[in-house]
């Protein structure tokens, strides 16, 4: 039976007919639908870890005590998991153990584009790239027999299009597999020196015979078409839009991405007159061809940055093969004689609790060390509130970096800001820093209750699991307090002015202190809705202080400002009204 | 190979129609791919689902100047997406504005009567008021259902199979006035 699935239901779905027992994560697109897909599968235990690196540990300790398991992250999660991953590659698995690393070449929902083949090539372990849901599936269940074959873990690299494209996959059942009796290896899974030696020794063993597999596994393929002087090596979602142009060209499919099959790829090239290797982003294949001494072209006519585009691809190929006829006839597309429409950047929703927190640090002018989550989006204009975003959990680092540097002046109009999840992810080791290194961080948690921007995961702060089970909630005052900060308060974000006045006495205070701003995601909390607000067209003096607060719902309307869409009525904006002209319908608002 | 694209405002139902369509191709028994993005994009930006199908379909994207429909549910992205549009393909349009950010800011502007630039440009037009056809179907919430009822009329599957795939896409008590609103969007009134 045939179904369409994306291609993290299909890892998903993978892992579960390769009898997975464990698979953990930390959400984070666009990988986060395979750990949600996962818990649907009454066999699977799967967990949200606090971080990727927790994340890989729970996944080791699975395999070591036998079971299959899967750990799922996006690129840049690997680089939090890549202490454990580097020495994994030593120690080898007994139960199959699969990493997934969800790429985003284009940066759709990510702070780079790092190309995570590179990944598994520093670490000496195999990637397996998949190109579509039906291979998604199909890759996750051979990188489990991979894994236990060649006693090392696999990388099963995805991109957001696969991820995230539906295509039909054929099911098949589950196959169980006992738990083999546990051994103690401590030879094998303890990496002091004295064991780790002859562990890196078998790894380069390892390498070279992945790399005898790699020229007969069918998992590397030639298609022949009918123009013999084209050949193109491609693979992953980049083999799909070569197939889609370029119908006639004979194509070496890499479908293991690491270690190249060299005798393989050097028959291909020998076999056609002009030779081109088609990857997003990274020339990862092509470096290695070079070396070899083979004709080949890449990056000279295709791109290093962003998404591949099949247009591109076309443009690209045709302008090598002019003259020539064969290519596919591409119209000129079309358009109309006019500016490039104005952009359309991703926005905090109507009623988000983080928009009157930006407000109020950019009315005060602070500098701010930002970090990843939807309150990233308080760097756009018009809160235009951010200086800092780096990574998970940099903004406190950061902080203290710029404090150590300017000094103590610029640390009172300096704040770090982090989500809920985030600031367990990573932020609470920079935490104990501000502390241990006696700074004046102010720190602000923004603690809306979820993991929001990927899509409102739990955790550790909600006390729910994944399966939506209360456990315990971590108490975030009690957390800052443990590690030594004594000014903890606790404060409403929609409160404006006070938030105004404890943001004032925290950043005067000659100490660490953190603000929690607690308000529930709008987007799940439930009570939150209230009847929309209207602008009192007779009281509006069209100054517009309303507008700097960046929501959605307010336009400028004949010098007026007018609230339209899906108004939460969250009142915010009643609050900065000067003339009070904005409120329920009839009712004049409270001014700030 | 049919290529469409479902363009919208993040939180406009988009993912959904994309879902519809999906159900009711897949029915007729194509090979098919759909793409979609989630994350950041979905927070009121702009966001595209992209359909492809046919005997065999190797990209799940579709490339500039291939698409046979545009099915726009704002206007904007209408002209965002227009250079997708092969020439003489159809471009479907709810006749709606939602002011970006850097409109709203002030940073730009709107362009004035989109509906006339896309008319000068090579493509057949169709500018429906989703929102007063989703209020007359009995939901202001079904405008999707209107649209998607809109491009039923350039695609070739019976309102059977339309019917049968709305019937599963969302839950019971929303089902009348969401096969009320894709009538409506397919008889064009």
């Amino acid at each position: 039976m045939k179904q369409l699935m994306t291609g993290n239901e299909a890892v998903a779905r993978g892992a579960w007919e390769a009898g997975v027992r464990v698979v953990s994560a930390y959400p984070g697109t666009p990988s986060t639908e395979i750990t949600e897909n996962a818990a649907r599968y009454a066999e699977i235990y799967a967990e949200w870890s606090p971080n990727e690196k927790v994340a890989l540990e729970v996944g080791i300790g699975a395999s070591v005590a036998g079971g299959r398991a899967l750990t799922a992250m996006k690129h840049v999660g690997v680089n939090v998991a890549a202490d454990p991953l580097f020495t994994v590659a030593y120690t080898g698995v007994t139960g199959g153990l699969v990493l997934v690393s969800a790429d985003d070449p284009g940066m759709h929902s990510s702070q780079n584009e790092q190309d995570n083949r590179h990944f598994g090539r520093a670490a000496k372990i195999p990637v397996l790239e998949p190109s579509d849901s039906q291979e998604a599936k199909d890759f996750t269940i051979a990188a489990f027999a991979l894994s236990e074959e060649y006693d090392t873990p696999v990388m099963l690299r995805i991109t957001t299009r696969v991820a995230h494209s539906r295509s039909l996959v054929e099911l098949g059942a589950r196959s169980e597999r006992p738990l083999p009796p546990y051994v103690k290896d401590a030879r094998k899974y303890v990496m002091i020196p004295a064991y780790a030696r002859p562990r890196h020794a078998a790894v380069e063993a390892r390498l070279t015979a992945l790399g005898e597999l790699a020229e007969t596994t069918p998992l590397n393929r030639v298609e022949r078409g009918e123009d013999k002087s084209v050949g193109i090596v491609t693979g992953g979602i980049a083999y799909q839009y070569v197939k889609e142009t370029q119908p006639g060209a004979s194509v070496l499919k890499l479908g293991l991405a690491f270690p190249l099959p060299r005798r393989k790829i050097t028959e291909f090239a020998r076999s056609v007159k002009r030779l081109y290797v088609v990857e997003e982003l990274e020339d990862f294949w092509e470096g290695y061809l070079r070396a070899w001494g083979l004709p080949v072209r890449g990056k000279e006519i295709f791109p290093w940055t962003g998404e591949l585009q099949p247009e591109v691809l076309t443009a690209a190929l045709a302008a090598e093969t002019e003259t020539e006829a064969g290519s596919r006839p591409s119209s000129p597309p079309v358009t109309v004689a006019a500016a490039e429409p104005p952009a359309r950047p991703p926005v905090l929703c109507p009623g988000c609790p983080h928009r009157g927190l930006f407000y109020v640090l950019s009315k005060m002018r602070l500098t701010v060390a930002g970090d990843i989550g939807c309150y990233t989006l308080g760097c756009l204009e018009p809160l235009n509130a951010l200086d800092t975003t780096i990574c998970m959990g940099a903004s406190i680092g950061a902080a203290i970096g710029m404090e150590k540097t300017r000094g103590p002046e610029f640390a009172q109009k300096l704040v770090a800001v982090i989500g809920d999840s985030t600031f367990i992810h990573s932020g609470i080791t920079g935490l104990i820093d501000a502390v241990y290194n006696k700074t004046r961080t102010t720190l602000l948690i923004l603690d809306n209750r979820t993991t929001g921007m990927t899509g409102h995961q739990d955790n550790p702060v909600t006390g729910r699991t994944l399966q939506g089970e209360k456990y315990r909630e971590i108490d975030l005052t009690q957390l800052c307090r443990a590690v030594g900060v004594d000014r903890v308060t606790t404060v409403d974000p929609f409160d404006l002015k006070l938030m105004e006045q404890t943001l004032r006495a925290e950043l005067a205070a000659a100490e660490p202190s953190v603000v929690i701003a607690r308000r529930k995601c709008a987007l799940i909390d439930r009570e939150a809705a209230r009847p929309p607000l209207v602008v009192d067209q007779t009281k509006c003096n069209g100054c517009f202080r309303c507008m700097r607060l960046g929501c959605p719902c307010l336009s400028r309307q004949e010098k007026k400002a007018v609230i339209a869409g899906q108004c939460i009525g969250c009142g915010l904006c009643s609050q900065v009204c000067a003339p009070g002209a904005i409120g329920s319908a009839g009712e004049a608002g409270e001014t700030l | 190979m049919n290529n469409i694209l479902i363009a919208g405002v993040g939180g406009q139902g988009t993912i959904l129609a994309g879902r519809i369509l999906a159900a009711v191709i897949l029915e007729a028994g194509y090979d098919l791919k759909v793409s979609e993005l989630h994350g950041m994009a979905q927070r009121g930006g702009s966001v595209v689902t992209q359909a492809r199908w046919g005997e065999r379909v190797f990209s799940p994207i579709v490339a500039r100047g291939e698409a046979d429909v545009v099915l726009a549910f704002e206007k904007l992205e209408a002209l965002r997406w227009l250079p997708w549009l092969r020439p003489g393909g159809q471009m479907l349009v709810n006749d709606q504005r939602i002011d970006p950010m850097p409109v709203v800011t002030g940073a730009a502007a709107y362009p004035e009567d989109i509906p006339a630039l896309l008319t000068a440009a090579d493509a057949a037009i169709t500018v429906c008021d989703g929102y007063a056809l989703a209020r007359r179907a009995g939901s202001p919430k079904a405008v999707n259902m209107v649209l998607l009822g809109l491009l039923s009329r350039h695609l070739e599957f019976s309102a059977a199979a339309w019917e049968d795939a709305i019937r599963q896409a969302g839950p019971e008590k929303y089902l009348p006035a969401n096969l009320a609103a894709f009538c409506l969007g397919s008889a064009g009134q």
